[in-house]
């Protein structure tokens, strides 16, 4: 046995400090809870949740899940978390082809190409989200024509009621279509896929990149072509790059779809700010709130690292 | 971002909660808010800011309306300047989050009284006298050719998302049976956008709103309000529950406006009604109100002069109406219910004593 004192012990010391300054946070958090509690008691204000199983008493404009005013707040958050997937899901598949597509444009043989995507990322990562997602809105979408003079392209019919697709016809004066989508949903999900897709583009130029050129010849010295070699060589080895990157644009994705209060689309937030507003229970709904993001970037986290694992070199 | 700002209003009032300390001791007739808000030398005022006959900015740069006439009449009693205000523009699902937490003192914006507003178990809020007894109406483009609120079965309309509107068009249209699609927006700006673009069939919220916003239309003539009144909107401005003092003198400051007008104080005359007063004993009730006699301001924490002070920067309600919101304005509202009780009104102010 050394003959050390225990304050020099090296395994002991680290250990004892780790566990009291984690002790000190435990204790400070504490501290704060109890602070809130007391204080929202004080204020007649303490944690409740009955008001979940109260009637909602609004309506929403849009639902995948049925949704009427009688039905309890709870259903009401979740048909706005529904839409806010709905939304997400979508932007994410969108953004990604549009992205991958752009970003490897900055490699093609064209310049015109390259340059183009070299513009778009420029002018679309420069302007906020927001005041993209009202232009869609509010420039292009409401500037659509009335029913009766609706754009009408083979499968999609564009008019100021919504955006039908599939087999369309004009009945009473009013559009039928197999799809029906809204323009605030129309404009959120173009907003966000335009926007998302310039990031992406850049994650995907920097993967890229960073394949190194030695590759390309060697495709090319065989023989393939540059989109054979692109697709099979370059691409595979660049995701091991691109798939951390691409998470954190995800992950952006999903919040920025709060932002869709802005052009009328029923989202979570909205659903959230209507209730905050009928129930005066700001901190409950603030805090159901901030799960429901926190779980969403949670399990595109989780996905992303899976694939990140898949796309790693396997080493024996 | 919108997220981020919203949050943010209401994490720190969450952080507030959090944080404060264990206040409660006993401060005598001491408000805090009021302490607070002449060590600052200025008044944090909640308003509209974008709302014409209320509360918007001039040409000259300087908030205007009826909204607006509250607070300064509030600073007048209290500081001496009806100048001395900084105004916050708020979206009507910001306003209680920015008053609970303090970022604004007095909440002078376009609000209906409700009960869950004023318990204690809902927003908690304390409200002063109503200011603007209103209505829920329903605006439509005339060329539309909608009469009644039933011509609206399944078409969309546009409602600022946070508001009373809302959920009154909610109740109405499942009492008559109406389907419908809300559209919601957080801001009246961009509500009135997508109406004026044509994406909604009609445009609802409190009638003297609706007016107030077709003044500012491209083209006014082409929208009509519908007859149809969908609810009572009894307008007043709000303060925290926690400062029973500062509620009180906002309210005592309100019922002076319109004291003035019943008893016939104006902007212009009341130097003079000052200067009589003191001149006669025997008019006990004008000196008690006018701070001559007695010392009911210092009962609320106030200068004795208040009334006098607050007239003297915005006039009685009557004047501060007419300016704003009626005949001298764009608006032209009907006075109405916002009438003296002694010409058939609701407004009644209590004794002064």
């Amino acid at each position: 046995m050394a003959s050390a004192p225990w304050w020099r012990n090296r395994r002991l010391l680290p250990g004892l400090i780790q566990a009291l300054v984690g002790l000190a946070i435990l204790v400070l958090i504490a501290f704060l809870v109890g602070n809130l509690v007391r204080n929202l008691t004080a204020a007649g204000l303490l944690l409740s949740w009955r008001w979940l199983a109260m009637p909602a008493g609004f309506d929403v404009s849009e639902t995948l899940l049925p949704f009427n005013a009688e039905l309890p707040y709870w259903r009401a958050l979740l048909a706005g978390l529904v839409n806010t997937l709905r939304v997400v899901l979508l932007g994410l598949v969108g953004a990604t082809a549009l992205g991958t597509v752009i970003g490897t444009a900055a490699f093609s043989s064209n310049a015109l190409l390259r340059r183009l995507a070299r513009a778009y990322v420029e002018l679309i990562r420069n302007v906020p989200l927001l005041l993209q997602l009202l232009f869609w809105y509010f420039v292009v979408f409401l500037s659509l024509p009335n029913a009766d003079e609706a754009i009408q392209l083979p499968g999609l019919v564009l008019a100021k009621s919504g955006l039908y697709l599939g087999k369309t016809e004009l009945l009473n004066g009013v559009w039928q279509g197999s799809l029906r989508l809204t323009l605030e949903f129309g404009a959120l999900l173009t907003g966000l896929v335009i926007h998302s897709a310039a990031f992406i583009a850049e994650v995907v130029r920097g993967g890229v990149a960073s394949v190194s050129g030695g590759q390309w010849e060697a495709a090319r010295s065989l023989g393939l072509s540059h989109r054979q070699t692109l697709g099979r060589i370059v691409l595979p080895q660049a995701l091991r790059v691109i798939v951390p990157g691409l998470n954190s644009q995800y992950i952006s994705l999903a919040k920025n779809s709060s932002l869709a209060v802005a052009c009328g689309y029923s989202d979570l937030y909205s659903v959230a700010e209507t209730t905050l507003n009928q129930t005066g229970r700001a901190v409950e709904v603030v805090l159901v709130l901030l799960g429901a993001y926190l779980v969403i970037d949670l399990v595109i986290s989780a996905l992303m690292n899976c694939l990140n694992h898949r796309v790693q070199i396997q080493e024996r | 971002m919108a997220l981020r700002r919203r949050l943010l209003a209401a994490l720190s009032l969450f952080t507030a909660a959090t944080l404060a300390g264990c206040a409660g001791e006993d401060g005598g007739l001491q408000s805090p808010k009021m302490a607070l808000i002449k060590a600052r030398g200025q008044l944090v005022c909640g308003v509209q800011g974008t709302l014409p006959g209320f509360s918007s900015v001039d040409s000259n740069g300087r908030y205007r309306g009826l909204d607006v006439d509250i607070c300064r009449a509030v600073a007048a009693a209290l500081l001496g300047d009806p100048q001395k205000v900084e105004y916050r523009d708020l979206t009507p699902s910001e306003r209680f989050a920015a008053l609970a937490s303090g970022e604004v003192d007095l909440l002078s914006r376009n609000t209906t009284l409700t009960l869950s507003r004023d318990a204690a178990g809902g927003n908690g809020l304390n409200f002063g006298p109503v200011v603007f007894y209103d209505g829920q109406g329903v605006m439509v483009p005339k060329a539309r050719g909608i009469t009644s609120i039933h011509d609206l079965r399944g078409k969309p309309i546009c409602v600022e998302t946070g508001t009373t509107s809302e959920m009154n068009l909610a109740d109405r249209m499942r009492e008559l049976q109406l389907p419908y699609t809300p559209l919601k927006f957080q801001t009246s700006d961009q509500s009135y956008a997508a109406y004026l673009q044509g994406r909604c069939a009609a445009a609802t919220t409190d009638r003297s709103q609706l007016s107030a916003k077709r003044t500012g239309f491209p083209n006014p003539e082409a929208h009509v309000v519908l007859a149809d009144v969908l609810s009572k909107e009894p307008l007043a401005p709000a303060t925290v529950n926690a400062d029973p003092l500062w509620s009180d003198a906002v309210r005592w400051i309100v019922y002076a406006l319109m004291q003035a007008e019943e008893i016939g104080i104006t902007q212009a005359n009341v130097d003079a009604k000052v200067a009589m007063a003191k001149q006669d004993p025997n008019q006990a009730d004008l000196r008690r109100f006018l701070g001559i006699d007695g010392e009911l301001g210092r009962h609320l924490g106030l200068p004795v002069d208040f009334a006098a002070q607050a007239i003297r920067a915005v006039g009685n309600y009557s004047e501060i109406f007419e300016r704003n919101v009626g005949a001298g304005s764009v608006l032209k509202l009907e006075r109405g219910l916002n009438r003296p009780w002694s010409q058939g009104g609701l407004h009644y102010a209590p004794p002064f004593r």
